[in-house]
């Protein structure tokens, strides 16, 4: 018999927590090893919070949450875009509430502190009490490093963390495919969905590389699609694959005939979207036009998984927020074209309500298989997660990658090589 | 002033949904639709043009059809596990009627038991019936969720 894992001291040897086939349960459900990864993981790597199509305009804003941090992320009046902590430099309070809008300032509603889109302190109520105390410009909202990468930001509170790009590395050619799916257009988000599920984030992180799930837990939404559909989601037999991009994240190829959404453009319109090629038609797009935004309606065959809060999965960004070790928030944000047809970015959101979110035919059964993933894990003290699939059978992608079978979990070892990367500095 | 008798058809026909939703008679449910009708849960509580905006749900007669289809198959491993739905619908108003239409604002108070946790949502409802021989059929069913706007749990059922 094994000896049993002491938990107190497990918490500062992760080594031993992160095997290449099998990751220790209590990854899952201690409280502490929770307490470690927002520190050492969401404070010190590059986070999304953000695409820059949600802040199109002057005084345009959005909060988002780095670890447990809540940020703004605002457009001031010379279109720069900035990531602002939310709290006012005077006693805390948050200066922003609300998923998104628009405003000239931030307003602290403890004393009447104003803010400026970026960040600059431009009012203090009855200031002469602070005279020879401070400037104004001493006390901006502290404003965070950010970059951005084809739209998509990240922000980090790293100050000398390697910059965005080389974070992203091999992921970068994916992103690149992954925004044509605007059909022509510049990609825009349309709306998320939001929900919460009792379990812990990673659970969410491994399912967006799952395809073994996907025939089991999503059986009615295959039932709920036309034969020719189903056929495309039948995918655990086809030519796809999962690939380790290094820094944690994966590529999961699902339909690999959907990766290049410029590609074959001269194919049958699908059953399904004919009506919407016939509308589109009808509003004089050349049928380039048409072809192009009908290929592109569906979204990308592939999943990217992103280390450690973003998915480019397939038709949508899936962002996760870590609540506390046994609950999680996702977003499903949906996407489409900025300036498209509103025939075409109502397809979008239409099969994007058809699969995603807490009502969608697909979520709900994730969030039940999660559910029970974490009631589960509960049950033994020294018990381990098998990311054992497909194992033996790896080969190396043109790219040089370590690459697996489509339902291998290739991007799960990948990302928690980098989990125990960042927990073991 | 209330037209009390259209009030207590509305009310009744109203109850007698909810019932039916609760009690898992969807084929008989799908029935109280016009062909036309749409069913909507919008995430922005001040949303109107439904169709332009992402909702949670926004389904004609064919989503209709497969939502129920996914609740009676059996294949949906989360429209197993909640045991039971009570819905108590009141504070009915009549916003509109003509000889065709008319349009009323209810509150429905919603709860849900799922692997033995109770859990509510309290949304306003606004109904907007076609008036056909002596029924009502619905042309258009609009469930503003309390809490649409911030996070919801996963719902494997119809609201």
């Amino acid at each position: 018999m094994t000896d049993m894992i002491d938990v107190k001291p497990v918490v500062a040897d992760y080594e031993s927590l992160i095997k290449p086939d099998k990751v220790h349960t209590s990854l899952y459900s201690h409280p502490e090893i929770f307490e470690e990864e927002l520190d050492k993981i969401f404070n010190n790597t590059w986070v999304w919070v953000g695409h820059e199509s949600e802040v199109p305009d002057v005084g345009s804003y959005k909060t988002a949450m780095i670890g447990r941090h809540s940020v703004i992320v605002s457009r001031d009046r010379k279109k720069n875009i900035h990531v602002l902590l939310n709290r006012c430099r005077h006693r805390a309070a948050t200066v922003c509430e609300g998923k998104k809008g628009k405003t000239k300032s931030f307003m602290c509603p403890y004393h009447g502190w104003g803010y400026s889109l970026d960040g600059a302190l431009r009012a203090v109520p009855k200031p002469e009490e602070y005279e020879g105390v401070f400037e104004k410009s001493e006390l901006p909202l502290v404003s965070l490093r950010f970059e951005t990468y084809q739209g998509l930001i990240f922000a980090t509170f790293k100050e000398d963390l390697e910059p965005l790009e080389d974070f992203l590395g091999g992921a970068k050619k994916w992103i690149d495919l992954f925004i044509k799916q605007g059909g022509g257009y510049p990609l825009k988000v349309l709306g998320d969905h939001r929900f919460r599920f009792p379990g812990n984030w990673k659970i969410q992180l491994e399912n967006t590389t799952d395809a073994y799930h996907f025939p089991i837990v999503h059986k009615s939404f295959v039932s709920s699609v036309d034969d020719q559909t189903a056929e495309v989601f039948d995918f655990l037999d086809g030519e796809g694959h999962v690939e380790d991009l290094g820094n944690g994240h994966s590529v999961m190829v699902m339909i690999p005939e959907l990766v290049d959404l410029d590609n074959d453009l001269e194919a049958a319109i699908p059953e399904r979207f004919q009506a919407l090629a016939d509308e589109l038609a009808a509003e004089g797009h050349s049928d380039l036009e048409v072809r192009r935004m009908v290929r592109a309606v569906g979204g990308s065959g592939f999943n990217l998984n992103l280390f450690p809060n973003v998915a480019c999965s397939m038709a949508f960004f899936r962002t996760l927020v870590p609540i506390s070790v046994n609950e999680t928030e996702i977003h499903h944000v949906a996407l489409g074209g900025e300036g498209a047809p509103s025939g075409f970015n109502q397809m979008r959101m239409r099969l994007h309500e058809h699969f995603q979110g807490p009502m969608g035919f697909g979520t709900p059964d994730d969030a039940e298989a999660w559910e029970r993933v974490q009631k589960g894990s509960q049950a033994g003290s020294d018990e381990w997660i098998l990311l054992n699939r497909g194992q033996s059978k790896l080969t190396t992608s043109p790219d040089g990658n370590v690459s697996g079978a489509v339902c291998s979990e290739t991007g799960m070892r990948a990302a928690y090589q980098q989990w125990k990367k960042m927990m073991t500095v | 002033m209330t037209d009390l008798n259209l009030l207590n058809q509305v009310t009744a026909f109203i109850n007698t949904e909810a019932d039916m939703l609760d009690f898992d008679e969807y084929q008989a449910w799908l029935n109280l639709w016009t062909d036309n009708g749409v069913y909507v849960v919008p995430i922005d509580p001040n949303e109107t043009d439904f169709a332009n905006t992402l909702n949670f749900a926004y389904d004609k007669a064919d989503m209709r059809k497969l939502r129920v289809a996914r609740l009676e198959s059996g294949e949906a491993v989360s429209t197993q596990t909640t045991d039971k739905t009570v819905r108590a619908m009141s504070r009915f108003r009549i916003l509109d009627s003509n000889d065709t239409h008319v349009t009323v604002r209810c509150a429905m108070n919603l709860s849900e038991c799922r692997h033995g946790n109770l859990r509510s949502y309290p949304a306003d409802v606004t109904y907007t019936l076609l008036k056909a021989d002596n029924e009502f059929r619905i042309e258009e069913k609009v469930i503003r969720l309390q809490n649409s706007d911030a996070y919801l749990s996963s719902i494997g059922y119809i609201l």
